[in-house]
């Protein structure tokens, strides 16, 4: 029961990964994912990359998209194996996993944004 | 664990019967709501394939014309449709529950749902234009 307190900041961030991704993802996956490997536009100059992943208002952006995420796909996935598999007697096992990978995957995220030159 | 829960002499044993793992094929609903719970997998793909790319574009323009060629690829392509609609579902369930999650209230009156909805779906809009606009180069 020591673990109560923790549930409702949980919740938020899966509100608040669930909000940041639907506004943000679709877009940027039509574009990266469909739009310049397929040529249907041309892709943005590497310099202008740079320069727009340098900016500190999109390196912080983009790690609070990256970790909110995480921490969304987390929450979620947890209550998808209970639900979905019905194996919550494993969760002793599940929850490092999942908040576990989503910790690791926002320390990579910050490396990631620290190093754009 | 795997060890039973110690139940206590009084305490009943709640009767739960085992479901399938597959209980939610039977309506479209349920199965509406697992496609939803599974659309937090393309999310966290997303995040991989976010930070692979801003790590081939740190590492120099090789890198990331290199990128956008394995973006190109069959398979990645695949992944990458699949995810565009799982997230795209997850954009708009989870917009459409806005009302029941945010009481928006302006001049102490309560912000009608269709209106609180609305407006995150023309959030959605800015928003993605604003991302195009500073990625193709303003």
């Amino acid at each position: 029961m020591a673990r109560r307190p923790i549930e409702p900041l949980l919740w938020l961030l899966f509100s608040a990964g669930g909000m940041a991704s639907a506004m943000l993802v679709p877009v940027l996956l039509v574009l990266f994912g469909f739009a310049f490997p397929l040529g249907w536009t041309a892709p943005p100059q590497h310099a202008h990359l740079v320069a727009v992943l340098g900016h500190p208002v999109v390196r912080v952006g983009l790690f609070g998209l990256c970790t909110l995420s995480l921490f969304h796909w987390a929450h979620r996935f947890r209550y998808t194996l209970y639900d979905g598999l019905q194996i919550k007697h494993l969760n002793e096992l599940i929850n490092p996993l999942c908040y576990g990978g989503a910790i690791v995957g926002s320390l990579a995220a910050a490396y990631v944004m620290l190093r754009i030159p | 664990m795997s060890q039973p829960p110690p139940y206590r002499s009084f305490h009943p044993r709640w009767h739960r019967p085992r479901m399938s793992t597959w209980w939610w094929l039977k309506r479209g609903s349920h199965v509406a709501f697992i496609l939803r719970e599974l659309s937090s997998i393309f999310v966290a793909w997303f995040v991989v394939f976010l930070l692979l790319l801003v790590a081939a574009v740190s590492r120099g323009e090789a890198a990331y014309w290199e990128f956008l060629i394995w973006a190109g690829r069959p398979g990645v392509l695949t992944v990458n449709i699949v995810s565009l609609l799982f997230t795209v579902f997850h954009t708009i369930t989870f917009f459409n529950v806005t009302p029941q999650a945010l009481a928006v209230r302006l001049g102490g009156k309560r912000v009608p749902g269709p209106l609180v909805t609305a407006s995150h779906y023309a959030a959605w809009v800015v928003l993605s234009a604003l991302v195009a606009w500073l990625v193709l180069g303003g």
